[in-house]
């Protein structure tokens, strides 16, 4: 597992990162979507909309550098991942026309509110799924040959890939139920408290149910978790994975207000980890290393300049953006 | 690789539509943050309520229109993977990273500092909020710049190497590929274009609130401005679009063959042909008619040179003709519309009858729309025009395409069609709603207004559109609370 650190495995953790940032921050706006029904229609649903209205744009902006970081750092990867979990892709996309034109088609039309609240959730759920099963999709394999993938339209579907939708549902659920948390006040408040309890109990069956399938889909998973003394290393993350989720029941319980949010950010890191650890150095396990996808030297480099210069940017004036809307979006004042 | 010759069709009706789509949106988004940024300045400049009004008049109508281009944007940039894999694959090395660059320099900028347009008026100050706004407006322009550079290279591919495999890898200068030739006619021809609709939209709106009190000042005032743009900008455009011609006719000759409808060649002097039936099987314009040598003229500034058509061209080689024949002429069409509209409120400006001249608003009314048509037009003039090429003359359309099956494809299509018309239908319903309620003192914007009893619903202001007197969308407390 020699990391050496030339152009392209920069560029593989710069592509991680976008993931990972999408993963976390869309995370939470689609758990809310997810949670959504849950929340009574008016005030409580108000509120969970406003936590994330002036944010959601920049988060989903996330999703269009790790699509596009992908078509540029690694087009081949880009060219054969897309083809091979088109349903799902296209599922996913149309799922967040829905989630985002949600945001503003409910206040502009109030007769048909309900509506827009249940395209809001749906549109959630189905984006939240099918980015979870394309996770699946890629791990389980893909059928390549030459420079073209080559399997069929629905080779995507099965009941592992099920398994990594539906966990990465619960996870953006307890993504979103810990945010709201923070932002929301009253009933609404409590009630997401509670179901950052269930999202969690969740969230850890499902992510436990993945870890044992993943290393029997194939050998080479088995190889890279439990070999000696790779095995030193790796028992790592589920052991920190356990401690995280104490201390995040433990805080809900107190009903602490920043730590349920960090905690659960803090497993969607772990949970990344698991994941570079199971596919490195292979961006398609077990047939496309990041090396045989990387785009060409003067590509990787002329973006590599942007990034250096310009995330630094982004991530500023993003924290700035959180920070004006910073507090709770209570209804405080109106009664 | 044998492929289905219905996926490709209907992979290649799919991006059409998806694009097409997507492209009315930052087509007036590109000129309404201007128009906004303006407005927002114009304020701060001269402390007039009017110009508050009508920024936040806009402003809702932006947030719709911005909400509907960032969701058919994200498609577009997962087009190029499901459904052109192979062109990806091939090209992803030039492209990719200026699609990379947008998405750093420009999607990011829009999308941090939107919420605070949007949102923020009460929390940061108006400076800031001013600050938020430009930086909105620059991110639509810096998205443009860089999209268009991609459409660019694909027109007029320069600055890359092609790898032994077929592959396009980037040459030493990322400026000749950035700046190809094609890229700085498109570019100033595509923003143009944007403000022109945008203007034509405002000044519609304007005209429409005219016709039904002539006395609004704030109509007064967006047509006004909006009439300005069109007398200064339309020519401006006509100009523009001649110079980008005249590059096609460089670069791309066939495609101004299939613009001009010219099957045959013309060894002394051109036609112009206004109008004619392109026939495809027999090769020849039917039903023509034309200025004489007036296309040797525009082409050439000569009457008499000579101008080769498409029977110098191998048949595998040339766009579809009658596509190309009559989307050019729907664009210039509405282009030559446009400018005598401008030219019209300049007389009815001299004439002090801008305010009062029901015909001229009835007429700038139904030009309301008239710039989305022109812009997909000329979309389509120049996508069409390149085919049968996705880059020009290198890379097939039909070698680009991802090996999909024909159902795959064909579900995804009817899905999109569906969910597009319904959708976007809708939000461009609530965008006509917005508009149809007259501009008027004490507008108010999203977060605003917030001691008030009854809360404004979220972006819409009034409380007769709130549901909820106590749950609407929440204000964001204001620091001072």
């Amino acid at each position: 597992m020699a990391v050496n650190f030339d152009l392209t495995t920069i560029w593989a953790f710069i592509i991680a990162f976008a993931v990972l940032m999408y993963v976390v921050m869309d995370g939470f706006d689609l758990g809310i979507g997810i949670l959504f029904p849950t929340f009574q229609p008016g005030e409580e649903r108000s509120q969970a909309m406003n936590a994330v209205a002036p944010v959601w744009d920049g988060n989903e902006t996330w999703l269009v550098l790790g699509g596009g970081g992908l078509f540029a750092a690694f087009p081949l990867a880009y060219a054969i991942i897309l083809p091979a979990t088109y349903p799902l892709i296209i599922a996913m996309l149309l799922g967040l026309v829905f989630r985002g034109v949600a945001f503003e088609f409910r206040w502009r039309d109030p007769r048909h509110e309900r509506f827009w609240d249940f395209a809001f959730f749906v549109g959630s759920l189905v984006a939240a799924l099918s980015q979870g099963m394309i996770l699946g999709a890629l791990l389980q394999g893909i059928a390549i040959e030459g420079r073209n993938y080559a399997g069929g339209w629905l080779d995507w579907l099965s009941p592992y890939s099920l398994l990594t939708g539906v966990g990465v549902v619960v996870g953006y659920a307890l993504l979103g139920a810990a945010f709201l948390a923070m932002k929301v006040t009253g009933r609404a408040e409590e009630h997401a408290y509670r179901l950052a309890v269930k999202a969690g109990i969740g969230t850890a069956v499902l992510m436990l149910a993945v870890s044992l399938a993943t290393p029997l889909l194939a050998r080479q998973y088995w190889e890279r978790w439990f070999d000696w003394p790779n095995i030193l290393f790796t028992s790592q993350v589920p052991l920190l994975t356990g401690i995280l989720f104490f201390a995040l029941f433990r805080s809900i319980a107190k009903r602490r207000r920043y730590r349920p949010f960090l905690l659960s950010l803090g497993l969607f890191v772990l949970g990344m980890i698991g994941l570079g650890i199971s596919m490195w150095p292979f961006v398609i396990p077990d047939s496309i290393t990041i090396w045989d996808a990387a785009a060409p030297e003067r590509s990787q480099v002329f973006m590599l300049v942007g990034v250096a210069i310009i995330m630094p940017v982004i991530l500023a004036y993003t924290a700035w953006a959180y920070w004006v809307f910073r507090g709770k979006v209570g209804s405080e004042g109106y009664h | 690789m044998d492929l289905d010759p219905t996926a490709i069709v209907l992979a290649r009706i799919q991006f059409a539509f998806t694009v097409s789509f997507h492209f009315i949106f930052p087509a007036f988004s590109i000129g309404l943050a201007s128009y906004l940024a303006v407005l927002e300045g114009l304020w701060l400049k001269t402390g007039k309520p009017l110009y508050l009004d009508l920024f936040k008049y806009w402003l809702k109508i932006f947030a719709i229109a911005f909400a509907m281009g960032v969701v058919s944007g994200i498609v577009m940039s997962y087009q190029f993977g499901t459904n052109w894999s192979v062109f990806s694959d091939k090209a992803g090395g030039v492209i990719g990273p200026l699609m990379a660059y947008e998405v750093l320099t420009a999607f990011f900028l829009e999308a941090g500092f939107l919420g605070v347009m949007l949102f923020g008026m009460n929390k940061v100050g108006k400076k800031l909020h001013f600050a938020a706004t430009l930086m909105v407006a620059l991110g639509t322009f810096i998205s443009a710049f860089w999209i268009l550079s991609v459409n660019s290279w694909m027109q007029t591919p320069t600055g890359h190497v092609m790898s032994p495999d077929g592959r396009f890898l980037p040459g030493p200068s990322w400026l000749d590929i950035i700046f190809n030739p094609s890229f700085p006619y498109r570019l100033v021809h595509t923003v143009t274009a944007a403000y022109l609709t945008t203007a034509f939209v405002v000044g519609a709106v304007g005209a429409w609130h005219l016709l039904r009190d002539k006395a609004n000042p704030h109509a007064r005032k967006m047509f006004s401005m909006a009439m300005w743009m069109a007398a200064l900008v339309a020519p401006v455009q006509i100009f523009v679009g001649d110079l980008h011609g005249l590059n096609t006719l460089e670069h791309q000759p066939a495609k101004v063959m299939a613009m001009e409808g010219h099957y045959r060649s013309y060894p002394d002097g051109a036609p112009l042909y206004l109008f004619g039936i392109p026939n495809e099987k027999e090769q020849r314009l039917d039903y023509a008619f034309g200025i004489p040598k007036a296309s040797s003229l525009i082409l050439h500034h000569d009457l008499n040179a000579p101008v080769r058509g498409l029977d110098t061209v191998p048949d595998d080689q040339q766009p579809p003709v009658p596509i190309v024949f009559w989307s050019f002429r729907i664009m210039v069409g509405i282009g030559f519309l446009m400018l005598g509209i401008g030219l019209w409120s300049l007389i009815a400006r001299w004439r002090k009858r801008l305010y009062d001249w029901r015909a001229l608003h009835r007429a700038a009314l139904l030009m309301g729309p008239s710039g989305f048509v022109a812009v997909i037009a000329g979309w389509v003039t120049t996508e069409v025009g390149r085919q049968p090429y996705t880059v020009y003359g290198l890379l097939r359309t039909v070698d680009s395409v991802s090996p999909l099956a024909a159902p795959a494809v064909a579900t995804s299509l009817a899905a999109f069609v569906v969910v597009y018309f319904a959708v976007f239908g809708i939000g461009t319903w609530y965008i006509l709603k917005l508009m149809h309620k007259p501009p008027h003192t004490g507008e108010t914007q999203p977060g605003e207004d917030e001691t008030a009893p009854i809360r404004t619903a979220g972006i819409t202001p009034g409380p007769t559109q709130n549901p909820h007197p106590q749950g609407g969308r929440e204000a964001f407390p204001s620091p001072a609370e």
